[in-house]
């Protein structure tokens, strides 16, 4: 039986051998390594954490443009929350600690901006249209707008108070079909994750988010896609704890590096 | 509603009860006559409640038969069991068990609804039974507003609102004080008396035996140690247990003619002549108790010490002990002129004439297993 | 023998005569039972209370009277009725097995029983989908044989919303079941009833507060249900938008105000339901 303080002294250096690997641990370099001439602002020398509010659709692409800009910035680290724009929005209002919003839509933006939370100007970086998802192999053989109204299909919506659902609404009325989902989802997400549980025949959402499942859904392009297409606006919050950092995180989206990501996701250029 | 009468002679409840549980073995015959109210007596543990359970069904027999008029209930050598809700036998319980979230009058009525009696016809009958045991205006009481005396006799009624063949009642009494116990015993008599039926009562109680039963079972250990009506086991008490009962100190020893040997040091002489096996017996009142040891006629004397002394009526009884211990009555005068006191030394002194000598087995046959 | 329940709301004064209330400094409440329960009531009132202050009650009326709000409330009030109803149902009997039964395995059915408890909603809200759904284990046969679907209707929510509070009403009832004295039914035996009809005119009656108060716990967290509900039922207005989803819609839409106007709507409506049960219906006697 070992004595007290042998055990006790041996949880703690568990525990500190724990921290000392786990901690900081965008420190570690690996492959491309500093300064790439292109990125303009952002150099080795940003450092600090940095949070960013984004929209879902923006879920993979902003994630690996997080961490193409930690090995950019190895002293830096990028920490996500994805949602639906309005949700982001009204914590962003109710005084969450935030560096970045990254919005699928203007009106959402402009809630921050008119409540004072922005600093600037926001800058429109992508555009995004919407699709119908549906579930791969098209079973319903669903190929327009039209065809959601079919007797027995199930249809999931965005709430419209989230954009994708506004659009969908526009897109919708365009094209004069009244449609009655099932379900008013609160982010793009959701109803992409009712398709692919097979509980509903189709989705309207965002080309990005049918893109990036590719295994499960495709993505039935229709022409009223067009006139309601999302502008995406970006913008560096007035109560940012790392200005400098969130300005640097801002410059990479828009530059090359950060716009090949964004395209190869599906967005347009804004 | 009652079962099928049984032949001439044939007792209507013909019960051999046979239940081994732990280290604990009943094994007892009871056969209860048609009208006839049994007691079945016994210290705690003795096997009485197991007994009662076993007839009601809601114990298993190991062996043996319960045979109820032409109906056989249990018998586990013919896989026969018929459970409690179908025995037709009535229960009076210790605590009434009355249900708390039904009147009086659904209580009693509760017998006949679950034989099928619709709920007008259940009801009026109820009414009839709580008239009987004088509770009428209670019908719609809740138990917990009824006395205890007043609750015994709604479960009674109960119990008897179905007409059973066989009625069960375990310690009746028991929950009651003793003024409202003298009067319900009273009443319980009336009642008892009025049913057709086979009735056992267990109890601990001497006096409701005396008062209540016909034949008195006495039951110790699980066996039945004796039966009879209540003067020949008043008279004749066969184990310790009985005696103290009955109120009477017993010896069991060898007789030869008049002298009776108890233990290696003390005979009695005593009034009967017998041979061999007896018991002796005689009544606290019959011992005189003397600071120094008497000379005269007593013949039966012996040194003894106090262990106790108690109020018992109007009188003192002193518990001995010694050769062989013993219970005396002592009016105050006479304790107050010896100055008695526990652990103190005295002569104790009995009569022949007052003692009581019976053989230990007295020529009867035992009850045949049937 | 009183039978005065003098708890709680129901309070009776006591007569004039009566001694006059300790002075301060000698009361009997001991003052460290006092302190820390009159923290925890503050915890538990003051958001409520927050929720009162920051009412914008100059637009109340017209908000209250907004297409959707009574739909809502309605909504709610009846899927959680009815989930109550099929946690009875349900949850009584399972109860009644859990207490009298021996049978092997019941520490571990037990256990599992109460696994909604633990489970965060929104799994429980994807396990049914899983096993309810158009694909699910049980659904798609349901689909195909009675053409009945869980997911997107009313009855999709009342089965989400017993999911998560059906476990409340078995704990408490198998705890009154286990307290119960067995010796009544015994008596019911004796006097020629069945199991049934013991069962059904004896034991329940007796545990009837238990089950009462099973239900209002089962009543109310079946009110608030949302995460269980949006992720197996779908939120859409006047089917399957209970009024938790509907004050959701509102805040995520940035609308605060109008989110506080549905909280305190279910707020009053509630509190008003409970604290409407008389003590006696939920205590035993």
């Amino acid at each position: 039986m070992r004595a007290g303080w042998t055990r006790g002294g041996t949880a703690a250096l568990a525990v500190a051998v724990t921290l000392a690997v786990t901690g900081c641990g965008s420190n570690s370099t690996s492959g491309t390594g500093g300064g790439d001439p292109q990125s303009s602002a952002s150099s080795a020398g940003v450092t600090g954490s940095l949070t960013v509010f984004a929209a879902a659709s923006l879920t993979e692409s902003f994630t690996q443009i997080g961490k193409d800009f930690e090995a950019a910035n190895p002293r830096s680290k990028v920490t996500f929350s994805f949602g639906g724009s309005s949700t982001l929005a009204t914590q962003i209002n109710q005084g969450a600690k935030v560096d970045v919003f990254a919005s699928a839509a203007p009106a959402n933006m402009k809630t921050v901006t008119d409540a004072g939370n922005g600093d600037g100007t926001p800058t429109t970086f992508v555009k995004n249209q919407l699709v119908i998802a549906v579930p791969k192999g098209n079973p319903k053989g669903i190929n327009g707008l039209s065809d959601l109204v079919k007797p027995g299909v199930k249809v999931a919506l965005c709430a419209a108070t989230v954009p994708c659902g506004a659009a969908a609404n526009t897109a919708l009325t365009a094209a004069n079909v009244k449609l009655t989902p099932v379900t008013l989802e609160q982010d793009v997400k959701s109803a992409l994750s009712k398709v692919k549980l097979g509980e509903v025949d189709a989705a309207l959402v965002y080309r990005t988010d049918a893109k990036a499942d590719p295994s499960d859904v495709d993505g039935v392009g229709f022409p009223e896609s067009a006139k309601a297409v999302n502008e995406y606006p970006m913008v560096v919050l007035k109560n940012a704890k790392n200005k400098t950092a969130a300005q640097a995180f801002v410059a990479y989206v828009l530059s090359d590096k950060g716009k090949a990501v964004l395209t190869q996701a599906g967005f347009q250029a804004p | 509603m009652t079962g099928t009468r049984p032949g001439p002679g044939e007792p209507l409840l013909d019960a051999h009860l046979v239940v081994e549980r732990d280290r604990f073995r009943l094994d007892a015959h009871l056969p209860i006559a048609a009208g006839e109210v049994v007691a079945l007596l016994g210290p705690n543990g003795a096997g009485k409640t197991t007994a009662l359970r076993a007839l009601a069904g809601l114990l298993p027999l190991t062996a043996g038969h319960v045979r109820l008029g032409a109906v056989t209930l249990d018998d586990p050598s013919h896989r026969v069991w018929v459970p409690a809700e179908r025995r037709h036998v009535g229960v009076v319980f210790q605590d009434y068990l009355l249900f708390p979230h039904l009147s009086a009058l659904d209580n009693v009525a509760f017998g006949p609804r679950s034989y099928g009696m619709n709920r007008l016809e259940s009801r009026e009958r109820a009414v009839g039974w709580l008239r009987r045991v004088g509770l009428a205006d209670h019908a719609r009481v809740k138990p917990r507003h009824l006395s205890g005396g007043q609750a015994q006799r709604v479960a009674l009624a109960r119990a008897l609102a179905v007409d059973p063949p066989l009625l069960l009642l375990d310690e009746p009494l028991a929950a009651l004080d003793a003024g409202t116990r003298m009067d319900t015993r009273a009443e319980l008599h009336r009642h008892l008396a009025e049913h057709p039926g086979a009735t056992l009562l267990v109890t601990h109680d001497p006096l409701d035996a005396l008062v209540l039963a016909d034949r008195l079972v006495i039951i110790e250990d699980g066996q039945i140690v004796q039966e009879g009506d209540a003067a020949t086991i008043t008279a004749q008490p066969r184990t310790d247990y009985v005696a103290r009962l009955v109120g009477l100190n017993l010896y069991r020893g060898q007789a030869h003619d008049h002298t009776v040997r108890v233990g290696p040091d003390f005979t009695l002489a005593v009034a009967d002549a017998a041979e061999g096996d007896v018991f002796v017996a005689f009544p606290p009142t019959a011992v005189a108790l003397h600071a120094r040891e008497p000379d005269g006629s007593p013949r039966n004397t012996w040194p003894a010490t106090i262990a106790s002394i108690q109020r018992h009526g109007d009188n003192l009884r002193v518990q001995l002990t010694g050769a062989v211990t013993a219970a005396a009555d002592i009016t105050p005068a006479a304790a107050s002129h010896l100055r008695l006191a526990t652990g103190q030394q005295v002569w104790a002194a009995v009569k022949a004439v007052e003692t009581r000598t019976y053989p230990v087995h007295h020529g009867e046959p035992e009850p045949e297993p049937r | 023998m009183s039978t005065v329940d003098d708890r709680g709301a129901g309070a009776r004064r006591p007569a004039p005569a009566a001694a006059p209330r300790p002075r301060r400094g000698t009361s009997r409440v001991p003052v460290g039972l006092l302190v820390p329960a009159a923290v925890g009531l503050a915890a538990l009132v003051l958001p409520l209370l927050g929720l009162v202050v920051r009412a914008p009650w100059s637009t109340l009326p017209s908000r209250l009277a907004a297409p959707g709000v009574l739909t809502a409330l309605r909504l709610s009030l009846e899927t959680a009725t009815l989930a109550t109803l099929l946690s009875v149902v349900l949850g009584v009997p399972l109860a009644w097995l859990l207490a009298r039964v021996e049978f092997p395995g019941r520490r571990v059915v037990r256990a599992l029983v109460t696994v909604p408890l633990v489970l965060p909603p929104v799994v429980g809200g994807v396990a049914l989908l899983l096993v309810f759904g158009r694909k699910g284990l049980l659904g798609a046969w349901l689909d195909s044989a009675f053409g009945i679907t869980l997911p997107f209707t009313t009855p999709g929510v009342v089965v989400a919303e017993a999911f998560v509070a059906m476990p409340f009403l078995i704990i408490a009832v198998e705890g009154a079941l286990r307290g119960a004295d067995t010796r009544f039914e015994e008596a019911a035996a004796t006097l020629g009833a069945g199991r049934w009809t013991t069962f059904r005119r004896v034991t329940i009656p007796l545990v009837a507060p238990g089950i009462a108060a099973g239900a209002v716990l089962c009543w109310a967290r079946a009110l608030g249900e949302f995460g269980a509900t949006i992720t197996f039922a779908g939120n859409y207005p006047g089917i399957t938008q209970t009024m938790p989803l509907a004050v959701y819609q509102t805040l995520e839409g940035g609308d605060l105000d109008g989110a506080i106007v549905l909280s305190l709507l279910l707020l009053v409506v509630s509190v008003t339901i409970l604290a409407s049960l008389r003590d006696r219906w939920i205590t035993s006697p």
